[in-house]
């Protein structure tokens, strides 16, 4: 049937479905009332980056080798090592600066970083009143444990807790193999020195 | 109909053409874009596109970080379509390295490009309606539709826009299960949408007395200005990179080329609903096809990645027509030259032969039908 004003009716219908609809189906309301109600964010979600540490705060993943500070396409990151009195690299970042005002989010950091130090976290709440100086993230506020690491992204923690454990226990075997063959070699010369 | 005038004002008034300025900060332009028109009274005489305020210098940055470092800054470029333009970047570099892409990550980058092309056409339209006075209600629909396709990003990528997700050789996180579902479910549900969309769009009367033969663009001069997209298929240009070159794995995919028949704004709408068609039928063949394996090419490094000298293009068909990227190698870790072809920088450049002797507010919806975005006409 064609009449005239046919597809006004019928748009017209189609709004009035999904306004009355908004009422009793859930899929047809998408909005959430936000500061009361939270949408649960993917694991994969990303916002800022932030630095891991295993036990204590003053022991962190990072050995402060500016590769991430390299790499960062808008140059958002400032690292400096700690060093102790003679001068002597301490392999710890002394300042760790991340300007989130300039950071894109990008995750390139994260992606080349050897050390499995600095990760992207999942807290989109970071409004400031400032605009300069309280938008820098210094080294404590970037510190967080591994085991917030643990309950923002379980699946990605647990595949790098588990390759951090392989590599380590690789190390000690292939240091116990050297003490070993050490201990091997300063034992033999005494032997041979009798004849 | 419209009475005749009883006087006609033209003979007992003088009128002169008046000069304003649409933009920069007007909703209606679609970001920060000026257009410098002459009007008589509301007809618009002569119109000069005024671009520039959102460069960002991207093309000079470009060559001053590493290959890797312009991945996120192409998310910036169309910021509807970021999996489509890391498409163009990762292919160009590809061409010029000569890497080899695995089957799994081809097929991801399909079902990545078509989904971004689906919630890119829904807005686009959803736009163009709320240009020709329909406000909110249309977009809002579109953008319902848009949420579901942006969630699914933002779980496989981790954001929403800007995505960040295609490297050298693949891509960066393999599709789980879970996530293919999702993007099945997402597929499988947007036929729905759009026949709902079109029920409450292309036979209404007002759409239809707004949009048809405003703002013709001729099939010549579409071709002569080197128009791309749905703007140039609208105007019957057959043209779609994805068949004439034959990309990733579109030469294996059956999908069709709607093509229009006058060019006109109600043309341009109408391709857009014609190709969400042909992305759905192509995101099924995939989601139906997509086979196990690695999702990145093992020669390709993170860090200190470098290129044999030489130069290369790579272009993709993104969803507001063909996006390229051209880059020089001097065999270095950063590109000598970089530079990009947007498709709403040179379709923006027939907006006045298509304004001319339109009133304003057809003016408006035919910017609105070109589908242009700030952040990659000034870079």
């Amino acid at each position: 049937m064609n009449y005239p004003g046919k597809g006004l009716v019928e748009g017209l219908a189609i709004t009035a479905r999904n306004f009355v609809g908004s009422y009793f189906y859930k899929d047809r309301l998408t909005t959430v009332q936000y500061p009361e109600e939270r949408v649960q964010t993917p694991e994969n979600s990303r916002t800022f980056p932030f630095l891991v540490f295993d036990e204590s705060p003053d022991k962190p993943r990072c050995t402060a080798c500016k590769i991430c500070e390299v790499e960062c396409p808008p140059k958002c990151i400032y690292i400096v090592m700690d060093r102790d009195d003679k001068g002597k690299p301490l392999q710890r970042p002394k300042v760790f600066d991340i300007d989130i005002s300039v950071c894109m989010q990008c995750q390139i950091c994260v992606e080349v970083c050897p050390f499995e130090s600095i990760k992207m976290d999942n807290d989109y709440e970071k409004s400031r009143y400032g605009r300069f100086n309280d938008l820098v993230q210094r080294l404590p506020d970037l510190l967080k444990s591994n085991a917030y690491y643990n309950k923002i992204k379980p699946a990605e923690a647990a595949e790098v807790d588990a390759k951090l454990k392989a590599e380590a226990e690789a190390k000690a075997a292939k240091k116990a193999a050297a003490a070993a063959a050490a201990a091997k070699a300063t034992a033999v010369p005494p032997a041979g020195s009798v004849t | 109909m419209i009475a005749e005038p009883l006087i006609n004002s033209a003979d007992t008034i003088t009128t002169k053409t008046l000069e304003i300025s649409i933009g920069p900060q007007h909703p209606s332009t679609h970001g920060v874009f000026r257009m410098d028109v002459v009007l008589d009274g509301e007809v618009v005489r002569a119109l000069k596109p005024v671009v520039g305020y959102l460069h960002r210098n991207h093309e000079q940055l470009a060559e001053k970080i590493s290959w890797l470092g312009s991945m996120p800054y192409t998310d910036r470029l169309d910021y509807f379509n970021s999996m489509s333009n890391n498409w163009a970047y990762a292919l160009a570099v590809e061409k010029l390295a000569g890497i080899k892409v695995p089957e799994r990550a081809e097929c991801i980058r399909v079902i990545m490009a078509e989904l971004s092309r689906l919630q890119n056409h829904a807005s686009a339209i959803g736009f163009l309606l709320q240009d020709c006075g329909a406000w909110g209600t249309p977009l809002l629909y579109a953008f319902k539709e848009r949420e579901k396709i942006l969630d699914f990003f933002e779980t496989v990528s981790g954001s929403r826009m800007m995505c960040n997700y295609f490297r050298f050789g693949g891509v960066r996180v393999d599709l789980n299960d879970a996530m293919l579902a999702m993007a099945r479910k997402i597929v499988a549900e947007f036929p729905k949408f759009l026949d709902e969309f079109e029920k409450l769009m292309t036979t209404n009367e007002v759409v239809l007395a707004r949009c048809q033969r405003v703002g013709i663009l001729p099939r010549e001069l579409a071709i002569a200005g080197s128009v791309s997209g749905p703007v140039a298929r609208a105007s019957g240009v057959e043209y779609d990179i994805r068949k004439v070159d034959k990309y990733g794995i579109y030469d294996r995919l059956e999908f069709g080329v709607p093509v229009g028949r006058i060019g006109d704004v109600y043309d341009r709408y109408y391709i857009r609903v014609l190709e969400m068609r042909e992305s759905v039928k192509i995101l099924q063949q995939v989601l139906r096809d997509i086979p196990a394996g690695p999702v990145q090419a093992v020669e390709v490094k993170l860090r200190g990645f470098k290129i044999p000298a030489g130069d290369g293009y790579g272009r993709v068909e993104g969803p507001k027509g063909e996006l390229g990227f051209y880059l020089v190698s001097e065999g270095g870790p950063k590109p000598y030259r970089y530079h990009i072809r947007p498709p709403s920088f040179i379709n923006l450049t027939v907006l006045e032969d298509m304004c001319v002797g339109h009133k304003v507010a057809d003016a408006i919806i035919i910017l609105g039908s070109i589908d242009i975005v700030l952040g990659e006409v000034d870079r």
